[in-house]
């Protein structure tokens, strides 16, 4: 069976982090396991973890009362979910739904903080990893607003 | 050039405003096209619109136009029904490089409408027109509901790798919610074999070829379709004169690597 230093060294987000330094963040993870429809994280509870999907789809989510849940956006194998654990309150501000069977590494948050407090290298580096997919969620809710294709190009004359 | 008239054989709804026509012509006289050229068709009364080919090429003239409803003529050629006629002159423009995606890995980006013009390419690459190492198609749209050729989408995931974005869905959506760049950024490229076309509003061609030059595909391998204002279709009237390039005769289709200067020019 893959331990979870190898599971760590195969996903993108921890790609090229030094061997030690993954034996030092696996204290905190364990493998887990969700069937289609069970939550990952649910909007204003705990944030006390974040997930490495290795296999599986997750719906990020919200509620509205009107409509029920939207989904915003659809995590795939390779994507991190969940960066609340970062920061206070450590509350989870969407739900994360599991779209189909979801196989992940689940590390608890509290646990990585303080190894990250005792070694702040270590908490460099991870910030960065996080920074990065931030920037890139960021640009891609940005791009999402845009509603690129609704928009018919006023210039066209209108070739299709 | 005087219109070649042509009689609606059949319409096709696509979505609410985007419609296809399959037209055959009057007489026997009308030019093979290229993949990605387009021509200009005229709905009598209203005026002319450069409309890209959307269907295979054919041996008896038959031609494929995918449409939006966006101004005065499309409204008026969203109107017609089968067996009234259309004018068409055509086919103009350059065309996607197929000669260049051969043997390559090629990678087909397509937003929205965009699909359009490059199904005549998906056909070519399907009934092995040209050979590829690698064929992988990437469509972004506003919903699954406001796709194109969804029943042809279905099929294509048998012999293509497809890969479908919306920026929204509900539950039954299997595919990607989000934008085409993040599953585009998450695939891994051969960059030296990579071939792309890609064809969609400006602005996600744009995100996209930012997101392609970052897995390294060069310049010179990335194809993009402009739309500019074109009226007379061979590069008399200036309407989409874009740098040094008429866009309807230069183009549609341009390489990257000629046009990146005009490309990030805002006012052009």
């Amino acid at each position: 069976m893959q331990k979870i230093p190898d599971m760590l060294r195969e996903h993108p987000f921890f790609r090229d982090l030094a061997p030690a330094d993954l034996e030092f963040i696996a204290g905190c993870g364990e493998n887990a396991i969700y069937a289609a429809g069970d939550y990952l994280a649910q909007e204003n509870e705990p944030a006390d973890y974040f997930f490495l999907i290795r296999k599986g789809r997750v719906a990020v989510e919200t509620y509205r009362p009107d409509r029920g849940p939207i989904c915003l956006q659809t995590l795939h194998d390779g994507d991190v979910f969940g960066w609340s654990w970062l920061f206070p309150p450590y509350q989870w501000t969407f739900d994360g739904r599991a779209m189909d069977q979801v196989h992940a590494i689940r590390l608890n948050g509290k646990c990585l903080r303080e190894k990250c407090e005792a070694e702040p290298r270590l908490g460099f580096q991870l910030m960065q990893r996080f920074a990065r997919i931030a920037t890139e969620r960021l640009q891609a809710a940005r791009i999402q607003l845009l509603d690129v294709y609704a928009q018919p190009s006023p210039l066209v004359g209108d070739r299709q | 050039m005087i219109p070649q008239m042509y009689r609606i054989e059949h319409r096709q709804e696509e979505y609410p405003g985007t419609f296809t026509l399959h037209l055959s012509p009057e007489q026997d006289d009308s030019d093979a096209f290229r993949p990605g050229q387009f021509n200009m068709l005229y709905a009598f009364g209203a005026g002319e619109v450069p409309i890209s080919m959307s269907g295979p090429e054919s041996r008896d003239g038959s031609l494929v136009h995918t449409i939006r409803t966006q101004g005065q003529v499309t409204a008026a050629l969203e109107r017609l029904r089968r067996g009234d006629q259309v004018g068409v002159r055509g086919p103009f423009g350059n065309g996607w490089p197929l000669e260049i995606a051969a043997g390559s890995d090629l990678v087909i980006i397509a937003g929205g409408l965009g699909l359009a013009p490059l199904r005549p390419v998906i056909y070519s690459v399907l009934r092995s027109g040209i050979q590829t190492s690698r064929v992988r198609l990437f469509y972004g749209a506003r919903r699954p509901a406001e796709r194109l050729f969804q029943s042809e989408l279905e099929r294509w995931m048998q012999a293509l790798e497809l890969v479908q974005s919306v920026d929204h869905a509900v539950d039954e959506w299997q595919g990607h919610i989000g934008v085409i760049t993040d599953p585009l950024q998450a695939a891994e490229f051969d960059a030296a074999r990579t071939v792309a076309f890609v064809c969609g509003p400006e602005i996600m061609m744009r995100f996209c070829i930012r997101t392609l030059r970052q897995a390294g595909v060069p310049e010179s391998a990335i194809f993009l379709s402009m739309e500019r204002n074109m009226k007379c279709a061979t590069g008399h009237c200036g309407h989409c004169q874009w740098g040094p390039n008429f866009v309807c005769k230069d183009g549609p289709v341009f390489c990257y690597g000629d046009i990146r200067q005009w490309f990030n020019i805002r006012a052009l």
